[in-house]
């Protein structure tokens, strides 16, 4: 053996050359093999197709989109919906998964079992599952079009989907969303300036029902002002189904329905591990303090459990981006539905189509937990 | 699952060193063949309450299995839906893909892959509720329509409304199962896909009288089977396969009759295809007798339309452009010269 090599520190750099030298032929073989192999069959390769006609319809769009539009087109339309179906699954299973995971630590028999409860059965069962349970439940529980359940004449429940009513903003409809920004600067400076009250004189100033107040009369105001300038579109029964309006389709309800309730038991999990982390002293101290049970909670222990819940939690949004995904499985037009679905089979392009999807879960993935990290490294106790 | 089925077909796509061509050398010392089927279509495909596999498709790969390897019920059956059947096909997961596939230019030239003859002339058509009132395609302006995702069906219906200047809402899904299951539920107002598909799709709903298939036939669906491209041989054992079972029924060569046809014919295309005279067989590199064997095991055409889609069968399907093209129909196969 060479001197140089019974030197341990050299010997494990070129340990790490050779690993890396055999991971990098192992790609380039790879590569090299796939597009021999693709010459060989006489698969089409490249990214033309993207500029192609798609030709086929989607269910839903939150953008234009017709069948002479092109596959990139469709890939936009996809990544919107994912990225849809995610937010509102965000928002609604971090508020149930809030609520249980508090509810889980109730001194409350009845409610800490329920929450109990509602963890364990929907945490234990597979998710694409529930999301064609659901769906299924949806279908089969609601009337045809013509037999829709009627809400005042405004909103329609049938199994084609919820119809409600759409808003069109006129001209002067700007107004009302300044007055909303007004009362969200105002409700600011009003609690900055009663917190300062507080800590000088001790006084308490009731912030959140003035806040409340302003937060409904100065748009209110503001929409009289400018001429009531917002109308609603009813949907109405045409032909086949109703037109106009918007309309949230069984397969989104059910996707979001399922996805929100699968992530919230892991979330709720989450919050409780991180209140049962809070020391019992701070709470204690909190009680000594004469605070209320709920202003203890409100003031003292969740904003401590919610930093140490943080990281989990963005596990958890992540997981529910991905699991979006199985929204193939009842026709909700996302991205892997009609992305690498339909526009993978009618182009027979499966490579590209599946290096796009998945560079896009990635990307998506890296951006959210990038922002949460964030939110995290801002929201941590600062040693000092 | 399905993306599972993708990303092993890529990988396969990635790693598969030259696999390709000697179909025929692999299937033989496996002993099997592997063939593509649909996962449930009433007549073409179906697995029945005792797990043995029917239909039309079906009996195509007992009939090339009998022909390769003497047997027809070494083959295996692999349930694809639309979207998985030609990565299924490409990455050499199947032998022979036999799920009722319309044969389009774009797929033939651009997928890699190669159609054999026309097991099956089809066009799409459309079914509706009875209740709904509705008598012709033409009146479909704003109805939802239940589709299966990645056909010909789902662009050919986007056509179809362009041109008759209508809108549509299609709802897609992964197989004819969900499709049907929601259009039982009322999630749409149409179903379409291939005529035949709709008759097979009508029984299986609870109800079928209160259905109705619409007399609109919007496209050409020739159904074929298809072989991976590049690979010669196993395209003309594939597509003779067929043409064997035209001949033999254009000749009257059928299950009952094959060996006395064998030892008492005096046709020579007759003794031809059964390899009385010539190598037919030889020159596919197969073993004598190699048609007479799926002749025996299978049926002739003929035999395995009225078995499986016939009009004796639920599905109530005439020959039509199914029928030999001496009797009417488009059926034609090559001479066995």
């Amino acid at each position: 053996m060479p001197a140089f090599l019974r030197n341990e520190k050299v010997r494990g750099i070129l340990y790490q050359i050779i690993t890396i030298a055999l991971f990098i032929a192992f790609l380039f073989f790879v590569a090299q093999n796939t597009a021999h192999n693709i010459e060989q069959r006489g698969i089409k390769t490249g990214f033309d197709f993207l500029h192609a006609t798609a030709g086929f319809d989607i269910t839903e769009s939150p953008i234009p989109y017709t069948p002479m539009d092109t596959h990139l087109k469709v890939f936009e339309v996809g990544l919107l919906n994912t990225l849809i179906v995610s937010f509102w699954g965000i928002v609604f299973s971090s508020l149930l998964g809030l609520l249980i995971g508090v509810w889980r630590l109730s001194p409350n028999w009845l409610i800490n079992r329920i929450a109990a409860a509602y963890i364990e059965t929907f945490r234990n069962i597979p998710v694409l599952l529930q999301i064609l349970f659901w769906y299924n439940v949806v279908l089969a529980t609601l009337p045809s079009t013509r037999q829709s359940i009627n809400l005042f004449d405004t909103v329609f429940i049938n199994n084609r989907g919820f119809f409600m009513p759409e808003f069109v903003f006129g001209p002067g409809a700007w107004m009302i969303g300044a007055a909303l920004f007004l009362a969200v600067v105002a409700i600011y400076l009003i609690s900055r300036w009663a917190k300062k009250r507080q800590e000088k004189t001790g006084e308490q100033f009731p912030v959140f029902l003035t806040g409340l107040i302003l937060l409904i009369l100065l748009p209110l105001l503001a929409y009289f002002l400018a001429g009531r300038p917002i109308t609603a579109v009813m949907p109405e029964l045409h032909g086949f189904n109703f037109r106009g309006g918007k309309t949230y389709t069984p397969e989104f309800l059910a996707l979001l329905f399922a996805l929100s309730i699968y992530t919230a038991t892991f979330i709720a999990e989450a919050i409780r591990s991180g209140i049962e982390a809070v020391p019992k002293g701070q709470k204690e101290a909190a009680t000594s303090l004469g605070l209320s049970p709920l202003q203890q909670l409100r003031l003292v222990v969740l904003p401590q459990a919610v930093r140490i819940a943080i990281p989990s939690i963005i596990n958890q949004y992540l997981n529910l981006i991905k699991n979006s995904s199985l929204a193939a499985a009842i026709g909700y037009p996302e991205l892997v539905t009609i992305f690498a679905g339909t526009s993978l089979n009618q182009t027979g392009q499966a490579l590209e189509i599946l290096l796009i999807t998945m560079l896009t879960y990635l990307m998506i993935s890296l951006i959210v937990s990038l922002i949460l990290n964030w939110f995290n490294a801002k929201m941590k106790i600062k040693e000092r | 699952m399905k993306r599972l089925l993708k990303l092993s077909a890529v990988t396969a796509l990635a790693t598969a060193t030259l696999a390709m061509a000697g179909t025929l050398e692999d299937v033989q010392k496996a002993g099997v063949l592997k063939c593509g089927v649909n996962t449930g279509l009433p007549g073409f495909s179906e697995a029945d309450s005792k797990g043995q596999w029917r239909g039309l498709d079906v009996d195509y790969c007992r009939a090339l299995a009998a022909v390769v390897l003497g047997d027809a019920t070494k083959v295996k059956y692999v349930p694809l839906n639309a979207k998985e059947r030609f990565t299924a096909l490409q990455s050499g997961e199947i032998d022979v893909l036999s799920r009722n596939t319309t044969n389009t230019e774009t797929r033939d030239t651009s997928l890699g892959i190669n159609f054999t003859g026309v097991m099956y002339y089809d066009g799409q058509g459309f079914m509706v509720p009875r209740a709904l009132g509705v008598k012709s395609a033409k009146e479909l302006d704003g109805a939802t329509v239940c589709i299966q995702a990645g056909t010909t069906t789902e662009l050919n219906l986007a056509d179809y409304f362009r041109s008759n200047n209508m809108k549509f809402k299609a709802i897609t899904f992964d197989t004819n199962d969900q499709v049907t299951k929601a259009f039982a539920s009322g999630r749409c107002d149409v179903l379409t896909t291939d005529a035949s598909g709709l008759y097979a799709t009508r029984t299986k709903l609870k109800d079928p009288d209160k259905y109705v298939v619409l007399p609109e036939i919007i496209s050409k669906e020739p159904l074929a089977p298809a072989v991976r491209q590049g690979d010669d041989q196993w395209f003309d054992i594939a597509k003779w396969t067929r043409n064997a079972l035209l001949t033999a029924e254009e000749k009257g060569v059928a299950m009952a009759n094959v060996d006395e046809a064998a030892a008492k014919s005096t046709d020579p295309e007759v003794r031809r295809l059964l390899s009385v005279e010539g190598k037919m067989c030889e020159n596919l590199k197969l073993p004598k007798g190699c048609f007479a064997n799926a002749i025996k095991q299978v049926g002739n055409y003929g035999e395995i339309f009225e078995r499986n889609v016939g009009v004796k069968t639920p599905l109530k399907i005439e020959r039509g452009l199914n029928a030999l093209w001496n009797k009417g129909g488009i059926q034609y196969s090559p001479p066995f010269r």
